[in-house]
């Protein structure tokens, strides 16, 4: 993985000490609380309906033991003992002191990390696929450009104060998409042209929020050398002519939109015609610098389907289970990428005591050569496991309370923090999430249904990201009561689509029974082998809504 | 009191704002806006003690580019700190129009914006406020020196930390 350089140590630690200086000013009053606002929140600190919470960017999903130990150390000193993984590759703290938020940075820069630009309206951490780099059919590792995208956007002077919050995910996945590419400002695709020369496909204006839109193509190929000053193109005109007279129609979706895509596009080659070739471009040596961070360990020659996987598989099912859905194909013959999710039943999704952080830094260290990925689901990822020792990983996993099988079916909630935590929310909805689980926790019935993305967010922000769910669920407020809604349809990757709302919204009491609906309907009409998005995108909404609202019967 | 910070110091300003609605001064240096240089061409073109121009965070220098030899400085609004557009105003004038004058920045002005504006191409701030002249020259340095390194390239600053690395690595 990426190492910091002098360079990198020194920007995180003047960072440190300006942010110091910034809450000493605070707190001596020479900065208001408005003044004080958008300086905080560029270093990633909120505050939340009962305390300040800080978001602490893990760039493009990496970590190593060494952070993940000093994620749980942070969790034990300065909060109450866990923190919550987002669905954006951060992590959030819920319960810091303003006093002590320094020396947390301090911390986290001891181990190269940082909060910088995990909020505000800036560009924020850059997101990328988590099975960058081991995943077969990968062009490029994007975990290298998404590198050159943090340093670059990293305290851009131009681009501090735009009209809204700015984020940027990268894939080189060939056919799948595991992050969400369309739905981002800026979505980029590491492609090959016909020449065999390897750039990026760049899509813009993708997001969700109250306004969900799946992003436009706007170029097929970019070269390496002109990423950043393309990206300082698409930047430079959403600077200018992004709209400031309302914050929900400020993000760079509603300005492609209004604009057209075709004008924006001549906006941007414009302004790319002008500063390409010069002090922007990137320089073939600093992307073989990166990349040599990202160079494959040294990998030992194995066959895949050792002997000891095979018989523990046939041996135990619960193994063979969590096998089949929660381990994925690794590009090298032998090895493994094993998911660790953290939605087991009655927890709230993406929360991790600290306790567990250290037992998954010691496991990936014993199983995985020290690599952890978090993922926007709000997983975990062990990139590197030998196959003949995925039993082994399991009983460590479930010693912990990590083993739960249940990755991409019911029981992988998206969630957000809602209103439990969240001063923007409407409605709870980590107990919603909770009760679902509940209700499903039976993992055969899991299996039966097989493989459905369920998500849920609190409020139209979308933090849980429930337009894209197969089930989406929306908490609202109608008279200071929680409602629900449901939405159908919806999917995040290489088969991008907007869920449609099914219905009228249902009561907190009632919103269990719907989604239980929801489901039976669709195993009563599925076909064979078909997911539940297959199904709804066969038959559209007529019988969900029927078994849903026709209580005449 | 409104006092001018340029390059650093704490500067005497003998340049008058004058807004839509007031006679512009016989004599003197004066800043105009958008609108009454549109209106006033003829007569602000003859002036010979110094002309100026203020363009709001809407406007872009694209409006002006055929007349920027004319004005000494081109004052860029920020009507509040948290709206971005003069940074990519400044650049614009002094990276694609080739501007040499005096790029200014007026209105919700901040010590801890100084230094991205300076590295966007602002020579002159106008600073609210009764903070004295040696505090305000003192912020202005503990602003720029605050972080030593600049990962991206940009008007002024540091050299960009990529040329530093593989300048380093050529040596």
């Amino acid at each position: 993985m990426y190492r910091y350089d002098e360079f990198d140590h020194a920007m995180v630690k003047d960072r440190v000490e300006q942010f110091r200086g910034q809450i000493a000013r605070r707190m001596a009053g020479d900065l208001s609380e408005e003044q004080f606002r958008p300086l905080r929140l560029q270093n990633g600190l909120y505050l939340q309906l009962h305390a300040y919470m800080l978001r602490v960017a893990i760039p493009y999903g990496q970590l190593n033991a060494v952070q993940m130990r000093k994620l749980a150390h942070i969790a034990r000193t300065y909060d109450k003992g866990y923190g919550h993984f987002t669905t954006r590759q951060n992590i959030q703290y819920n319960w810091p002191k303003l006093s002590q938020v320094a020396d947390i940075l301090d911390e986290l820069a001891s181990v190269e990390m940082h909060a910088i630009q995990t909020s505000g309206n800036c560009i924020r951490n850059v997101t990328a696929d988590q099975y960058a780099g081991v995943t077969v059919d990968e062009v490029e590792d994007p975990r290298i450009y998404a590198e050159i995208i943090r340093q670059w956007s990293t305290f851009h002077p131009e681009f501090t104060f735009l009209p809204r919050k700015f984020k940027i995910a990268v894939s080189g996945a060939v056919g799948a998409d595991r992050a969400a590419v369309r739905f981002h400002d800026i979505g980029l695709f590491i492609v090959r042209d016909d020449a065999g020369e390897v750039g990026f496909e760049v899509w813009v204006g993708g997001g969700l929020g109250r306004t969900p839109m799946i992003g436009k193509k706007i170029r097929g190929f970019v070269a390496k050398a002109d990423l950043l000053a393309y990206l300082e193109a698409i930047l430079r005109v959403y600077n200018v002519l992004g709209r400031r007279d309302n914050m929900y129609k400020a993000r760079v979706k509603i300005l492609v939109h209004e604009t057209g895509t075709e004008e924006f596009t001549r906006l941007v080659e414009a302004e790319f015609a002008d500063t390409r070739g010069g002090a922007l471009d990137l320089p073939a040596e600093e992307i073989e610098r990166i990349a040599a961070y990202f160079q494959p360990p040294a990998y030992e020659a194995l066959s895949d389907d050792p002997p000891a996987l095979t018989a523990r598989r046939f041996e135990d099912k619960d193994f063979n289970n969590w096998v089949r859905v929660n381990v994925a194909r690794h590009k090298v013959g032998g090895y493994a990428i094993a998911n660790i999710s953290l939605k087991p039943v009655g927890v709230p999704p993406g929360d991790m005591s600290a306790d567990k952080m250290d037992a998954v830094a010691d496991i990936a260290e014993t199983f995985s050569l020290g690599g952890i990925r978090v993922t926007h689901e709000q997983n975990l990822v062990l990139p590197d496991v030998r196959q003949d020792r995925l039993y082994d990983l399991w009983l460590a996993l479930r010693d912990q309370g990590l083993a739960d099988a249940n990755l991409d079916h019911i029981g992988d909630i998206i969630c957000c923090p809602g209103l439990d935590y969240c001063s923007l929310a409407n409605a709870r909805s980590i107990p919603v999430s909770e009760r679902i689980s509940q209700r499903f926790a039976d993992l055969d019935r899991q299996y039966d249904i097989g493989e459905l993305r369920l998500k849920i967010s609190g409020c139209i922000n979308a933090c849980g990201h429930h337009h894209v769910g197969h089930i989406g669920i929306l908490g609202v407020d109608r008279k200071d009561q929680e409602y629900y809604q449901i939405t159908l349809g919806g999917a995040p990757g290489e088969d991008a689509a907007i869920g449609t709302k099914v219905g009228a919204a249902f009561s907190a009491a009632e919103i269990v029974d719907a989604v239980e609906t929801v489901v039976n309907t669709y195993l009563a009409i599925r076909q064979p082998k078909e997911r539940f998005i297959d199904t709804y995108r066969r038959v559209g909404d007529a019988p969900f809504k029927e078994s849903l609202y026709d209580k005449a019967a | 009191m409104t006092k001018l910070l340029k390059d650093g110091k704490v500067t005497p300003d003998t340049w008058v704002h004058v807004t839509d609605g007031d006679a512009v001064p016989e004599t003197g240096p004066v800043i105009v806006t958008l609108a009454r240089w549109q209106a006033e061409h003829n007569s602000l073109a003859g002036r010979t003690d110094g002309l100026g121009i203020r363009l709001e965070s809407g406007q872009s220098p694209e409006a002006i580019k055929d007349d920027l030899a004319r004005f000494a400085v081109v004052a860029l609004e920020f009507p509040k700190f948290g709206d971005g557009r003069a940074y990519s105003h400044a650049r614009m004038l002094k990276d694609r129009l080739g501007y040499e004058g005096e790029v200014r920045a007026v209105g919700d002005v901040l010590r801890d914006q100084y230094r991205a504006m300076y590295r966007c191409g602002f020579d002159a701030l106008e600073i609210a406020g009764d903070r004295p002249a040696d505090k305000l020259e003192a912020d202005w340095r503990a602003a720029l020196g605050e972080l030593r390194h600049a990962y991206q390239p940009a008007l002024r600053g540091p050299e960009p930390v990529l040329r530093q690395r593989h300048r380093a690595a050529a040596a």
